[in-house]
């Protein structure tokens, strides 16, 4: 069998069957989404039919009045706003302290800190909550933070080291030469190169740790943050409408500063090693 | 009498390399002092150990008498300009320069006027709203000279800054440096791998091989009067003689060294008593402009012998392939230790 070639670039078409495939696929995966985003507008209040009868606004105006909702929604920014700060602190340390230094039990460390990515939610939810029980801490507002940082800190940390190493070490010695001290060189020179990483790397955190769902279940004690908020929900098939409003919102929260954060790490190569 | 710099003894080690290995030797105040060596000699660590950059594993390195040992690099009165320029990509050329005067604190207006001021020296008047993107590498190579001077600094480290231009703009650098260093009279302390630099620009200079210096002297003396085969070999072209092919000609094991441009080809015969020499077959001839290389094969020695095109038109040359005598003036040849 023969590809065709395509007349732009030279290199052979897809066939029809495995495009066709292709977008099925992303249709498949994204029709559910649009779904709850219309539905966000339906007149009806628990049917879901199809075509939908009419669009509304007023869901909204009821989500909003709702202290349940609003309360969620508060606590997820905080959680997500704290979590963040406190990964980008922690990300940039372990970034600056890992990208350059060889010592033992530097690849260990390294593994540790990436690791709550790769680990299923729920193993990282039942240690953490046994390790706050054997402390004597209740669950509250701060072990959810601390949860949500476990693996916000890997965001911030892969997209800060990526920078560390594209910066000549010799702008750091540079500084010092001139006369600055560590926390100089850092502020004027360091901090500046690695600015959008950082910031990329902290507005994925803020979108990993607003919508995180299992960790949260099990440090949250009684506090409802949005998503378990919205779990909580399902139960409740007659608020089906204001549910999908704060599914859209969520969405919207999320994928706007992953969008953000594409763009500010696309165009880097201009940035760093442009002093040679 | 105190120095800029004095090491005594020092030596670095990174696990089983001695990056610099027992090294001794003072630069002296206003000197333009050259650390010369291939790389891996130890030539860029010995001038990050003085900036600060590295500290010794052994020895003691002073600095205008000062102990300099854990003193961090920006509490020395040294500035580098670095072998990449090193210039801060996110602020444009008059921060750059005024950045060591920021950290100390100088106010906005005095520390602009001064930076500008260390531009016009190196000759890039009104180039600080620039970027250093939109520089070419010769002008960023000024500006990292100027960010070093504004400081005032007692000494300068250059380390290989000429490395990344080409030939034409090394050598209007050169003579801008040397004649930047006459003017401000400050000690210039510069690392290059290029022996035709440090000959051409310095004072005196120090020859590294392995970790080790070899020699170090005035750019006449270290090319009259080698004192090891290493240097003889390394600073400009040497016919370094050793072993068997030594005894033969003069009688004794230890090996010399004969420059290109004072041998000459004789006619076959007795040579007068000043005069020793050796024959050979000519394997090659090059033309150099100015001047003829010739290479002449002597056992497993080829000897490499230079002639001035003035006075040696092409029918003076010898033929590739023919028989020639060599010789030269007792007096030119230069002993050595084996090195």
């Amino acid at each position: 069998m023969r590809f065709k070639r395509s007349v732009d670039t030279g290199q052979p078409r897809a066939p029809h069957w495995l495009k066709g495939l292709a977008y099925g696929g992303l249709v498949f995966l994204h029709f559910p989404i649009l779904m709850i985003v219309i539905y966000a507008f339906n007149t009806e209040e628990s049917a879901f039919s199809f075509p939908i009868k009419g669009w509304t606004l007023r869901w909204f105006a009821e989500a909003a009045a709702r202290q349940d909702v609003l309360d969620a929604v508060w606590l997820s920014l905080k959680v997500a706003a704290c979590a963040t700060v406190l990964a980008m602190i922690l990300g940039t340390m372990a970034a600056a302290a890992l990208y350059r230094r060889v010592f033992f039990g530097k690849d260990a460390i390294t593994m540790m800190l990436i690791i709550p990515i790769a680990l299923p939610g729920i193993i990282t939810g039942i240690a953490l909550l046994a390790a706050f029980k054997m402390l004597g801490l209740e669950p509250n507002f701060w072990t959810i933070v601390i949860g949500h940082a476990t693996f916000c800190v890997v965001m911030v940390y892969n997209n800060v080291v990526a920078r560390f190493r594209r910066i000549p070490h010799s702008l750091v010695e540079a500084s010092m030469d001139l006369g600055a001290d560590g926390f100089m060189t850092f502020r004027r020179v360091v901090l500046p190169q690695i600015a959008t990483a950082l910031l990329a790397g902290g507005i994925l955190a803020f979108a990993l740790s607003f919508d995180e769902l299992i960790v949260t279940t099990f440090t949250a004690g009684h506090e409802k943050t949005l998503p378990i908020w919205l779990l909580n929900q399902l139960t409740r098939p007659r608020d089906a409408p204001v549910t999908n409003v704060v599914a859209m919102l969520i969405m919207l929260i999320t994928t706007v500063p992953i969008l953000l954060a594409y763009y500010l790490t696309k165009g880097t190569e201009s940035v760093a090693g442009s002093s040679k | 009498m105190t120095f800029a710099v004095e090491f005594t003894q020092v030596s670095r080690i990174f696990g089983q390399t001695r990056a610099v290995d027992n090294v001794s030797v003072q630069v002296r105040e206003g000197e333009f002092f050259s650390m010369l060596g291939p790389s891996g000699s130890g030539k860029t660590t010995s001038l990050r150990l003085i900036a600060g950059f590295e500290q010794p594993s052994t020895g003691s390195i002073r600095i205008f008498g000062q102990e300099a040992a854990g003193v961090p690099p920006y509490e020395r009165d040294v500035n580098t300009v670095f072998q990449d320029y090193a210039l801060f990509p996110h602020m444009n050329i008059r921060d750059n320069v005024a950045y060591g005067l920021m950290v100390k604190g100088i106010g906005k207006t005095e520390r602009e006027r001064k930076a500008e001021e260390a531009l016009e020296m190196v000759a890039l008047p009104g180039y600080g709203d620039r970027k250093p993107g939109q520089l070419s590498g010769g002008q960023r190579q000024r500006v990292a000279l100027a960010r070093a001077l504004v400081n005032q600094p007692r000494v300068l480290l250059l380390d290989e800054p000429l490395g990344a231009l080409d030939l034409k703009l090394r050598e209007q650098m050169q003579v801008e440096l040397k004649t930047l260093h006459r003017k401000l009279g400050i000690t210039f302390i510069y690392v290059t791998h290029d022996q035709g630099e440090a000959l051409s620009m310095s004072d005196r200079v120090a020859v590294f091989n392995n970790g080790r210096i070899e020699q170090v002297d005035a750019p006449k003396l270290l090319y009259t009067r080698p004192k090891t085969t290493f240097v003889a070999d390394f600073v400009g072209t040497a016919n370094v003689i050793t072993g068997a092919l030594a005894e033969r000609i003069t009688g004794q094991t230890q090996p010399f060294s004969i420059r290109p441009e004072h041998i000459s080809f004789a006619t076959t015969g007795e040579l007068p008593a000043d005069r020793l020499g050796v024959a050979g077959e000519v394997a090659d001839v090059q033309y150099h402009g100015a001047t003829s290389r010739v290479e002449v094969q002597v056992e497993q020695k080829l000897f490499a012998v230079m002639v001035a095109n003035q006075d040696a038109d092409d029918h003076a040359l010898p033929v590739i392939g023919s028989q020639v005598q060599l010789s030269w003036p007792v007096s030119a040849m230069v002993m050595l230790q084996a090195g």
